[in-house]
């Protein structure tokens, strides 16, 4: 009766991250370049699993490691430690004209002297498909991306958008497992990126391909993935949806390089009920959830995000504080209020109907912090 | 305050330049000129005919050496080009291997050393060694001299080019061979084009060194010509010559034609 159930409540509402199988799974990779002691470490020991039907991104600055990974899974480098495995099947030594993956690449790389249509058959071609199929299969690709009326034209004659557009095309002809994307909205400026964010993510849904993302940019990230690895220094921070990277970061890296956030150096004085009372280093006690192993004495980082704290008018509720600079950007107003810390807390506030801004600099104000803001990162 | 002029406003600037192009074309246009001369005396004018152009390719001799000119040119050149186009991918593509600087100076050689010691080191290595094949001892020549000149647009054009095509070709299923044959050399094309067309025309005007290796019955255009001269000079040499620069101009068009079409293409 308990089994009946269980399978009922699946059937019913599937979860659409428990039950799916692993399309990549990563493990314990290490990628050294050089030999000896002038070798540099791109990758320290990293495992991920990327979920089938995903739309998976590796995020973070320049030189973490995650081009280096996402080359790893194409096949132009290999691993120096560990294991890449494509649905079960281990693909470290097969070279990348063998692995069911395809890549865009950064810069299109769309082989200059053929044709659009050219370009996007060169796969199906390669892996010997009838001639009929290539043929239909072009033109479903190129329909896919809006680009019917460009299949005769050569690469030279399209713009930077119109490229990117081929590049998907060429790289989901041979359907594919899993699509590698290279940073391939970083070519392009900012409306057009914006508008292909939400094609590459309608894209994903209507092919079922599994896409792995690589990029540098935060916003990038959120808007589309479904889970997200945040890597620095050649290890993964973090794995999570967008909302619990932005809302739970592991550790201070992630959340300073996820969206802007406060940093509060404070002790732990003591626990009751999962809550902890806080002591800043100038003094200003803060009760909030303690972070798991958590103890009474522990240095902690409280970390609060702009967004989440109200200014007032000053009076006895919240903490007291004069505006030091503000920066208007149209959209929020970014305060900087001193509240006798080492740093000013940093607040966003929003544009008023009326577009005025009620407070200006040396103004003194409350800061109303919500019970849930503010959180504590025990690294 | 330096002030800055049109170059054109040097003075003398101007007539130095014309000056100088003169010096250099008009011999060619005379050369041109008087090989439409009807009369036997080279330098006076005597009326326009095509009489030494008829003679000219009536002459067996001419016609053999022009004929063995083509020969070696073009055998030469396919030679020359193959082994450049291997040389500049090795170079290019092979990643780093022991003696590769070495060997980066070795393909480059010739151009610097005077041709006249080329010429005596592969006398003396044919008569050394008693190889003797006619025309294949010049062919052998040749393309030791054109390697280099064939190589050096190959390799420009490899060095330029995104080696992230190769890899889209790898990650689109291609076989090495596959990205060869269709990524790596329709793009290398007009650089291998331009490697045959130099090679070819190297190969078609060499004097020193053919001189020095050609036997008997293998005598190109060039040293043809020069022992023509030796005999006293008729329009027929002039002919010839107009005939010969003919076939460049007409080489270096073609090779002009074929890759505008291609920048047009691609650009």
């Amino acid at each position: 009766m308990l089994h009946r159930q269980r399978d009922f409540a699946e059937a019913m509402s599937p979860d659409p991250t428990m039950e799916r199988k692993t399309a990549i799974d990563v493990a314990g990779v290490v990628k050294r370049f050089g030999h000896g002691p002038a070798a540099v470490v791109a990758l320290k020991d990293v495992s991920l699993a990327i979920r089938d039907n995903e739309f998976f991104t590796l995020l973070g600055p320049s030189g973490c490691g995650k081009t280096t990974l996402l080359r790893i899974l194409a096949g132009f480098e290999a691993v120096s430690e560990g294991a890449v495995s494509l649905y079960g099947e281990n693909i470290a030594g097969l070279p990348a004209n063998r692995r069911s993956v395809n890549t865009v690449f950064q810069h299109y790389a769309l082989f200059p002297h053929m044709t659009v249509a050219e370009n996007v058959a060169y796969g199906p071609q390669r892996l010997g498909r009838p001639v009929k199929e290539i043929a239909e299969t072009v033109a479903r690709m190129l329909q896919l991306v809006k680009m019917e009326k460009f299949a005769e034209r050569r690469p030279a004659q399209l713009s930077g958008g119109q490229q990117q557009r081929v590049a998907l095309a060429r790289a989901l002809a041979p359907h594919p497992k899993v699509l590698l994307l290279d940073e391939p909205l970083s070519a392009l400026d900012l409306k057009l990126r914006q508008a292909m964010r939400a094609e590459l993510k309608q894209l994903q849904r209507a092919t079922g391909i599994t896409f792995v993302f690589v990029t540098h940019d935060q916003e990038e990230a959120l808007s589309m993935s479904d889970r997200i690895a945040v890597m620095s220094e050649g290890e993964v921070q973090q794995i999570g949806t967008p909302t619990e990277i932005y809302e739970y970061p592991a550790n201070r890296f992630v959340a300073s390089f996820i969206g802007d956030a406060n940093f509060i150096v404070a002790q732990i004085d003591g626990i009751t009920g999962g809550m902890a009372k806080c002591r800043s280093v100038r003094g200003l006690s803060f009760t909030l959830a303690a972070a798991p192993g958590g103890k009474p004495g522990d240095k902690v980082t409280l970390f609060l995000r702009p967004e989440k704290v109200r200014i007032e008018a000053p009076g006895d509720a919240g903490l007291a504080g004069m505006i030091q600079t503000m920066e208007y950007l149209g959209q929020s107003i970014f305060y900087q209020v001193d509240i006798g810390e080492d740093s000013p807390l940093i607040v966003a506030g929003r544009n008023r109907d009326d577009g005025g801004t009620p407070y200006k600099t040396g103004d003194r104000v409350s800061l109303v912090i919500g019970a849930d803001a503010l959180r504590m990162l025990v690294a | 305050m330096p002030e800055f002029r049109n170059v054109g406003e040097v003075r003398g600037l101007r007539s130095t330049a014309y000056g100088f192009m003169a010096f250099l074309y008009l011999p060619i246009i005379i050369l041109i000129l008087y090989s439409f001369n009807s009369g036997s005396l080279v330098m006076v004018w005597s009326g326009f005919g095509l009489n030494w152009y008829a003679k000219a390719f009536g002459n067996a001799d001419i016609q053999r050496a022009a004929l063995n000119s083509l020969i070696v040119a073009t055998v030469a050149t396919a030679l020359a080009t193959v082994i450049a186009t291997l040389a500049a991918l090795v170079m290019t593509r092979g990643g780093p291997f022991r003696g590769r600087g070495a060997s980066l100076t070795m393909i480059s050689l010739p151009l610097m050393v005077p041709e006249i010691v080329t010429a005596v080191a592969m006398l003396i290595v044919f008569a050394g060694t008693g190889l003797s094949l006619g025309l294949g001892n010049v062919i052998i020549a040749h393309v030791t001299f054109c390697i280099p000149f064939a190589f050096m647009p190959i390799r420009a054009r490899l060095e330029g080019m995104d080696t992230t095509l190769e890899q889209a070709s790898a990650d689109l299923y291609g076989s090495d061979w596959a990205t060869f044959r269709y990524v790596t050399l329709p793009i290398l094309m007009p650089g291998i084009l331009a490697g045959a067309m130099l090679s070819f025309v190297i190969s078609l005007d060499d004097f020193i060194i053919t001189m020095m290796v050609a036997g008997a019955g293998s005598t190109t255009l060039p040293v043809y010509i020069y022992s023509m001269i030796r005999q006293g000079v008729t329009p027929e040499v002039n002919a010839v010559s107009s005939l010969l620069l003919l076939a460049s101009v007409l080489l270096v068009t073609l090779y002009w034609l074929v890759t505008r079409n291609r920048a047009a293409a691609t650009a």
